[in-house]
Parts: C-alpha cells; structure tokens; sequence
C-alpha cells in the first residue's frame, strides 16, 4: 500500500515538473495551449516505472541483509562461470568467426548496407578497444579520444591529397603520427589528477576540431578532404560490392589482430603495470613501476589504434570533415567501454556492436532513437554499473594456504 | 571439434535463403536526409514534398503505368549515417534519388551514386564543387549553388549599395563560409577593401566582442555568412551595439527569425530564388501542403517539389528507368516546376531558375528588381 | 579610443563570463559534495532557458501585465529547473553513490543525451525567438556604450547572486553543513548531518544558478535552441577547472577570466581563435598549477 502512495507521488511529481515543457505549446499567432493527454500518459508510465523501481531496490536491499552478501556473490560466479568455461568460449569465437567470414557471402544479408555497417561497427571496436587501453586498464579518463581518430583519417586523407600516399603507405605512418600526438598529449598531463585529466583531454579534443576546422589552407575547413580511396587488391579495379567486402574483411583482420595485441598486452608486463596503476598509483610506485613511463606508454599506445582506425573510416567514407570528430563521438566511444564493460576485451566488444548496429537495425524507432540512447545508458548504469561483462581479474589461488583453512 | 563443425554447418545452411527476384513494378525514388535530429527542420519538408507529388501522381495512374514507391531513409546530416543510408538504397534498388539535405553527406554519398549509376537530385545542397565539371556525372541540383548567390549578391554590394569597405562575417561552416568567401573574391578583385574577415562560434554565449569589434572598424557593408538563427542573434547584437550599416546574406538569411527582431531587421538584404508565387504550380504545391500539414511548407519544399517533378518528367519522357535516358531528358527537356521551367546544365545545375535580392520593409521580405536568371 | 575599446571588450568579457560562472558554480558544487563531474549540467541551464520562454509565452497569452512577465518567468524557471536538477540527482547520481567512479560519469553524459532530445521531441528542433523583456535603460547611454540592457542586467544579477551564494555558504548552518559534507562524507554523517538532504540542496542550488544563467541568456540572445546547454556547458565546465574544481570562489574567477580571455581574444587577435585559446590557456594553467587557479592541493593519502 506504501509503495503505491509512493508511485502516486512520484507520478504526480513528474506530471507536475515536465508540465512546462511537455505540456505548453507555444503556436506561432502567439496563442499557448496546454496538452493534457500528454502529461497524462506521462503520469501513468511513470506509475508503474516507479513501482518496478522500487520492487528492483527493496529486493536488493532485502537480498544483501538477509543473506550477508552471499547471495550477491553467487550469481555473478555462477554467471561467469559459463563464460568461464574455455570449451565454450572456443566454440562460440570459433562460430563467430566462421559467421563473419561467411557474411558477405550469405544472400540475403550481403548486401552493401549490411557490409557497410559492419564495417562502421568493426571500426568502432577498433575504436573501443583502444580507448580500452587507457580507460579502461590503465584507469585514466580520457574524454577527448576522437582527436586521435580524427589525426589518423586526416594523416591519410591529407597525405593522398598532397602527395598521392596510398592506404597502405599511410597506415603506418598515421600510426606514427597519432602515436606522437598522444604523447605530445601524455607529457603535460602527467601530473594531473583524474578529472583534471578528463578536461584536459576533453579540450585537447576540441583544439584538433577547431584546428581542422579553421586551418582552411591545409584540412581544407569544413569543405573538407574527398575522394580519399578504398584500398586496392594488388591494383586491380574493383566495383561496389567487392570493394566495399573487400574493406568489410580488411576491418575484420584489423579487429582480430587488435584483440590479440591487447589480450597479449593485458597479460604482459606492460598491461599489469597499467592495471596496478589504475588500481593505486602510489602502491604501484612503491613497488617500482615508472609511473611516467606506463603513462606514456598508456596514452601512445591507445592513440596508435584510433590512428589506424581512423585511417579505415577515411577509407570507408571517401569523405572527411571536421563534423565526425565531435565530443559526442568521443562520448559515444567512452559510454561503449563503460557500457561493455572496462578492461574487458569481450564487454569492450559488445558494447561497440550494440551501440553502432542498435540504431541502424532499430531505424523503426528513429524519432526517439536518441532518447532511448541516453535512457539506456543511464538505466544500463543503475541497474549493471560494472558493465555488460565484469572486467576479469586474476585471481591466484595459493593451494598450501587453502589446505590449512581459513 | 565436432561441435564447431556442425555449428559452422548450420550457419553456412543458411544460404538456402535466396532472394527471389522481383519483377519490376514500382517506380522507387529514395528520399535520404535529415528526418530526426537536430537539422530535421530542414530535411523535413523536403520528405513532405516528396509524398504530395508521389500522392497526386499515383491517384492520376503512376508513371509508366507503375506507382511511385518512396524509400525515405534518415541520416541526421551525417557523413557516416550518409554512407549508410546510400547503401541501403542503392541495396533496396532504387531507381533515382532525390536528396541528400546537407553538402557534406551529399559528398559522401555522391560516389556511391556515381559508381551504381543512379541519379541523385539534391534540393538543397548547394556547394559549388558538387558540379565542378565531370566530377560527378550523376549529380543534379534544383537549388541555387553557392558562387551563383555570391556572384548576385556582390553585384548587388558594388552596383546598388556602392560601398568600399566590407566586413565578412562567417560561421566556419562549409556554405557560411563558401557564401562569404565567394563574395570576398569577387568583391576584393572590384578593389572593394576588406576591413574584417572572422569566423564566429554558433552556439556561442554572447557576440559582444565581435560587434564591437565591428563598430570599431566601420565597414560600409557586412556580408554574413551562414544560417538563419546566427544571422538573428547576430543581428540583433550588431543592432544594439549601434552597428547599423547594411547586412547582406544568403538565402538562408530569408526566415521568419529575421523578421522576428522588428526594426533591427531595416537594412538586411538577402539573395533567394525569384518570386514564383504567382505560378499555378506554385500555388497547387502550397495548398497541397497546408491541406495535408497544416502549416506553411518549410525549408527547401519547393525546390523539393521541383525536384520530383524534374525526376518524374524524366522518367516519363525516357520511357524507361534507365540512366542515360533520363540524363538525356533532364538536359534538354523543360519541365514546369514551383520555381520556373526548368532545364539542367551540362553540370548538373538547374538552369532557368532566377535569383532576386530581397529585403525586409514593414515587417515583411520584399523583392527588390535586382536579379539574375541563372544559366 | 584605443582605451574605450578595452573597456568595451573587457565589460563585454565580464558579462560572458559571469554567465559562465552562474553555470560554472553549479559544476563546482556538485563537485565538491559528491566528485562528480554533472554533465548533464549545461542541459539544466538549456531547461531553465526553455521554461523560462514557454511561462513567458503563456503569461503573455493570459494577458500579464507586460512588466512582471520577466520576472515572473524567470521564478518559473528557477522554480522548475531546481526540481529538475533535484530529480536528476535522485534518478540518475543517488542509485550510484557507490558504484565504481566512472558509472555516474556516463549515467550523467546518457542524461544529458536524454534531456536534450527530450526537449527536443517535447518542443521543437528549430531555433524558438524569446521575447525581448528587458527594458531599455536609457542611464546606460551616459557610460559611454560600455553596455547595452541586458548585458547590466546580467552583470547586476549575477553579482548579487553570486555575493549571496557566497554569504550563504560562509556564514549559515546549511551553508556550513554543505562545506563538512564535502571535506568528509563520513565524519558529516557521524556528527549528525544528513548528507542526502545536503546533496540535494546543493543540486538544487546549483540547477536554480543554471536557470538564472538560462533566462539572462535567453534575453541576451533572443533565441534558444534545444543545443545551447552543450557550449555553454563545456565552456563553464572549462571555467571551473580553470578556477579550480570544488572552489566556490574558483568557479567565479574561473568564469570572469575565461570570458574576459575569449572577448579579448576576438577584439585583438579574431572571431577564428576565441575558443581555441580558452582550451589552450586551460592547458597551460593546468600545466603550471594542477589544481587550477584557486584549487586546494589535493594531499593524496596513501
């Protein structure tokens, strides 16, 4: 009976702070009219949301006191221990492996959109797990990561337009060039704490927009670099279809290769120095890690994925321009990480698909595509803040101290 | 082993789904633009458009005897959703495409067009390099490009207005910028001197600095460069500074917001296609609108409406769905639109259409006798 | 005249940025009180413009007196954009007081997304004109067209408030209560503080200064837009870290000189650079003092 008091003011609080908004309307003779049914509806969804609000927090309360945070436990052990299991991840990967491959080959979903929006998703993994890197195992909130996509694709674009560089030629050079960047980026911030961080890169982010955008001379302003070109099979002239599965596999190698690196990098010295830093930094200095160096490191080798990404999607779209590197993008990138799941390569992944192929596959839904983006992320946060997938942690079981009990 | 073997198996099973081919029975002309987000005021009426004329084409039998299927994807005026959006068309077989709304998708879409060989008819993109000669066979355009209003408007700062020194005002933003370095060129060839040329933020909090900075340099004439809410807001400040010489700016500057801001508006002069309310088609493309809507047609309708014509009038004088036809048509056959009878260049341009500089007196745009008929 | 033009500038710098420090106040105390960064903050001062508008707009359709509309408008806002940052708190930061430190960081910038389009579908996607309120003040003429109407309103409202907040924080027992829940959570509680009514203020306080900002903006532009909050936010948020986040005093110096920079800016150099230049300066002074301007050092305890 409580709750549904409480629901009846919730809904009712609502109805009353969105009346100015939702319910006025301001026509163009100068008459206001008020939209009753609005608010309504308004009132009524709000009813039931809250109560499910409050089922969803008394149970969470009522699970942790009575069972002393065993319960807690279990599930997400139980969970994970599925993922866990090493036959079913082989066999899973392997299946989607052989799915993507085989797309481009299925009729009926081979046509140039779907591969184009694969490639748009792949690219945002690449994106994804680079950011990954530094968010997410080193623990440093950068806000400003399309900078670096965007120095990548211009690197390319600029380079074909100047001197006729083709893709191949450019790949590594924009890598280096972003690698730069980050750590012209890196050095100043050394010393600055997290959110300090966060505004810096965030700005640094839009300094490289405003610099495309006003150094007319060279990036062309918001005109903008065209006819950037596809990458090319030993020369040999290619139509739509095959150019475009063609970047589709490109990526996909891309992809691939970038989750070995990162799985390699997160297991080897560099990745572990990188997580001990994200978990205590002065712990991690007093047991000897150069925290400037793993810094650095951090930020060189996060920006060297988005160069190269950045590369793909100039390829991708043929057509730069100022206008894709916003802090929007950057936001996106950053709410796949959390969203996916920090410091895991799988949740990283997922949350880049989710986020790239939700809005193209719910086009239906387009009006309120965004709306629902932001409620997700927010609602995503609430009930499931560690992300999609848990960030896995090593654990090191000391069999001699088990023996003996606890 | 086993397992992996039958899962792949299963998926590769799955080719059993060919699509059946379908005989040709509906005329698909893609719609791509902005229908959500924040520039959807602007690629709205252009969707709007598109479902009267295919309405009242259909309800009088179709073209070629077939109906007119619409295929309206949404791209927000992004370039990656752009891409995308071009993709699913040219997958769901669309025979011609009227869009995209902003110059940059447009760009991103064009070669994709291009290499599929299907037409694209823009009624609102209006770089100039779009129809740089040869670059983009499929291109075609019913809206005025960019260096046409700049040739217009120049022409009207050194004839009507006679002044020597000019401020550029612009908002970085492709067409702002390309309006207002198109008049710059013209302008400082003509000896015209230039006091100021900068680039201003949008959303910005407060124009202060640079009205002042105006004042100081006291142009005879400001060019503005870019689109309606900017010119408004700026207006308004230059206005209260006391910067009140006369303000010239593209046809983005032609809206109700500027007309909104009562006396500072005197002395604000913008390019815009010629009058053509008095054409019948004019007329039946308004009703039709306020009929179904409910509300005056918005930005772009009309070129919009003229585009559909011009791509329906091709198809049916081609016979066929066929490309070179229907380039063939658009080059040398008139077609009767809201806006003029309209032919297209050998670039793409439409050529008929005429260009007025307008000004607000009383509260209203009114249509000054300087013009151009563009070629 | 070379001296009239600083002037100008430098009147027109403090009115951008006492905008700015109205928002950026609201940054700073959330900050203070819980560390988290509210992006959602520049559309609370986006709302606060919107109500503002659509009461003015129905106030003149019932036939108010055309005099108080203003005013009256402007308590609208404040009123409503305060229950708005209220509900923002307990919705979408509250469920994640103790969830990793990245979490309420996308729940807010998912807000932000969500309130902008909520306008957005609620309103209209086009630019809406606001009607021009503010009475002509003939006596500022006399100064020499140092500034126009709104921009003395601005500067006058924003001065008095800010002297208020400041008063109030310094000397009352809320104000007090504020400032010990921010120092220490814990140790607040345990001296009898109710730390969530606290927060709750402070969110309530901080989204009343955004509404604030939104009305004198909304006169001074004459036009809103449903994206004005993303800007104006960014730019605050640059001004808070600038004066040092957490620091009342900060977010104003923090504010004055970012606006003061970017006039100065686009009086000397050009338009081209204004915004350019307060990110680089907010580098640089971040790079020579860490904490920005008026920040406290932070003492890390191991």
């Amino acid at each position: 009976m409580q709750r549904i008091f409480k629901a009846l003011v919730a809904a009712l609080w609502f109805m009353v702070l969105c009346a100015p908004i939702m319910g006025l309307l301001l026509l163009p003779d100068g008459t206001a009219s008020f939209r009753w049914q609005r608010l309504a509806v308004l009132g009524t969804g709000i009813f039931f949301a809250s109560l499910l609000w409050q089922w969803y927090f008394e149970k969470k309360e009522r699970g942790e006191r009575l069972f002393g945070g065993k319960a807690q436990a279990e599930e997400p052990v139980h969970r994970e221990s599925l993922l866990r299991n090493k036959s079913f991840q082989r066999i899973s990967l392997a299946c989607v492996c052989a799915f993507m491959i085989a797309m481009p080959f299925i009729p009926g979903i081979n046509s140039i959109y779907q591969i184009t929006i694969w490639i748009s998703a792949l690219i945002y993994v690449m994106l994804a797990l680079g950011l990954n890197i530094i968010v997410g195992l080193a623990g440093q909130l950068v806000l400003g990561y399309a900078a670096f996509y965007a120095i990548g694709a211009y690197t390319y674009g600029l380079l074909y337009q100047f001197f006729g560089l083709g893709f191949w030629v450019c790949l590594p050079i924009a890598g280096i060039v972003t690698v730069l960047c980050g750590l012209a980026l890196g050095f100043p911030v050394l010393r600055l704490r997290g959110d300090y961080l966060a505004i810096v890169t965030l700005g640094f982010g839009e300094i490289v927009r405003l610099v495309l955008i006003n150094w007319d001379s060279v990036t062309n302003g918001a005109r903008g670099v065209s006819g950037i070109p596809r990458p090319a099979l030993f020369g040999c002239p290619m139509n739509m279809q095959w150019s475009t599965t063609y970047l589709y596999y490109m990526s996909f190698l891309a992809v691939v290769v970038t989750i070995v690196v990162i799985t390699r990098l997160k297991n080897s010295r560099v990745g572990l120095a990188l997580q001990a830093m994200r978990e205590d930094e002065i712990a991690s200095e007093a047991m000897g890690i150069n925290l400037t160096q793993v810094k650095l490191t951090a930020f060189a080798l996060s920006s060297a994925w988005a160069g190269f990404a950045g590369v793909l999607f100039a390829a991708k779209t043929s057509f730069i321009n100022p206008s894709s590197f916003t802090f929007w993008e950057s936001a996106m990138m950053l709410s796949m990480v959390v969203l996916g799941g920090m410091g895991s390569i799988l949740g990283v992944t997922l949350g880049a698909l989710i986020l790239v192929l939700a809005p193209e596959y719910l086009r239906a839904f387009a009006d309120y595509r965004m709306l629902l983006f932001g409620a997700t992320m927010v609602v995503m946060m609430i009930f499931r803040p560690q992300g999609l997938v848990t960030g896995e942690r090593r654990h090191y079981r000391i069999s001699a101290l088990e023996r003996k009990g606890d | 082993m086993k397992r992996f073997a039958i899962c792949a198996a299963a998926l590769v099973a799955a080719v059993a789904l060919a699509c059946p081919a379908q005989a040709k029975d509906t005329i698909k002309i893609g719609v791509p633009g902005a229908h959500t987000g924040g520039l959807a005021s602007y690629g709205m009426p252009t969707l709007n458009a598109a479902k009267i004329v295919s309405e009242k084409v259909n309800a009088s039998g179709g073209v070629l005897g077939m109906k007119i299927q619409l295929l309206a994807e949404d791209d927000q005026c992004k370039n990656d959703l752009a891409s995308n959006a071009a993709t699913k068309l040219i997958s769901e077989d669309a025979d011609v495409v009227m869009g995209h709304i902003c110059s940059g998708p447009t760009k991103v879409a064009l070669p994709y067009y291009n290499k599929e060989h299907i037409i694209l008819m823009s009624p609102t993109a209006t770089t100039p390099s779009l129809t740089a000669a040869g670059v983009n066979p499929m291109f075609f355009r019913t809206v005025a490009k960019d260096d046409a209003q700049a040739a217009l408007t120049s022409k009207f700062i050194l004839e009507s207005l006679k002044s020597k020194k000019i401020a550029y005002v612009h908002d970085n933003d492709e067409y702002g910028k390309g309006f207002a370095d198109g008049n710059k060129d013209i302008l400082e060839k003509a000896g015209v001197e230039t006091v100021l040329y900068e680039a201003v933020t949008p959303d910005a909090v407060d124009f202060s600095a640079i009205s002042r900075k105006l004042r100081h340099a006291k142009p005879d004439v400001i060019v503005f460069g870019g689109y309606k809410d900017l010119a408004g807001k700026l207006i308004k400040q230059f206005r209260r500074e006391k910067v009140n010489c006369p303000v010239v700016g593209p046809d983005g500057v032609k809206d109700q917001a500027i007309l909104e801001l009562g006396a500072a508006a005197e002395n604000v002069y913008c390019s815009y296609p010629k009058d053509t309310s008095t054409l019948p088609l004019f007329k039946e493309a308004r009703e039709a609108h306020v009929k179904q809507f409910g509300s005056e047609p918005g930005f772009g309708y009309y070129n919009a409406y003229a585009a559909m014509l011009a791509l329906i009038h091709g198809i049916e004088k081609a016979g066929s769905t066929d490309t070179a036809k229907i380039i063939e048509v658009l080059h040398n056959d008139p077609v009767d639109t809201p806006i003029g009878s309209l032919t297209f260049n050998a670039n793409g341009d439409a050529a008929g259409m005429g260009l007025s500089i307008y000004t607000v007196k009383d509260g209203k745009f009114v249509e000054t006798e300087f013009n151009i008929t563009l070629k | 005249m070379d001296l009239q033009y600083f002037i100008e500038l430098l009147f027109g710098g403090l009115t951008r940025g006492s905008i700015y420090a109205l928002i950026a106040l609201g940054y700073t105390l959330v900050y203070g009180i819980i560390g988290l960064i509210n992006f959602a903050h520049g559309e609370i001062y986006m709302v606060g413009a919107f109500t503002a508008l659509l009461v003015a707009g129905w106030l003149g359709y019932i036939g108010f007196p055309a005099g108080g509309i203003l005013l009256v408008a402007a308590l609208a806002a404040v009123a409503w954009t305060a229950a708005y940052g209220f509900t923002l708190e307990k919705v979408a930061y509250k469920p994640l007081r103790s969830a990793p430190r990245l979490s309420p960081l996308i729940s807010a910038i998912g807000m932000s997304i969500f309130l902008q389009n909520y306008v957005l579908l609620a309103q209209t996607s086009d630019f809406v004109p606001f009607p021009d309120l503010v009475p002509e003040m003939p006596f500022l003429a006399s100064l020499g067209d140092v500034m126009g109407p709104t921009d003395f309103l601005i500067l006058v409202v924003s001065c008095t408030t800010m002297l208020v907040l400041v008063f109030w924080i310094r000397y009352t027992r809320t104000g007090k209560a504020m400032r010990a829940t921010a120092q220490n959570r814990k140790m607040a509680m345990l001296l009898g503080i109710n730390a969530d009514s606290l927060i709750s203020v402070t969110f309530i306080v901080g989204s009343a200064l955004a509404a604030l900002g939104g009305v004198l903006i909304a006169s001074h532009m004459g036009q809103i837009n449903f994206n004005i909050g993303f800007l104006a936010g960014m730019k605050a948020f640059t001004a808070a870290v600038l004066g040092g986040i957490g620091s009342v005093p900060g977010a104003v110096v923090g504010g004055l000189v970012l606006g003061i920079a970017e006039s100065m800016t686009t009086g000397y150099l050009s338009g081209n650079y204004e915004d350019v230049l307060s990110f680089c300066l907010l580098i640089l002074i971040l790079i020579f003092r860490p904490d920005g301007i008026l920040g406290k050092k932070q003492v890390q305890k191991v």
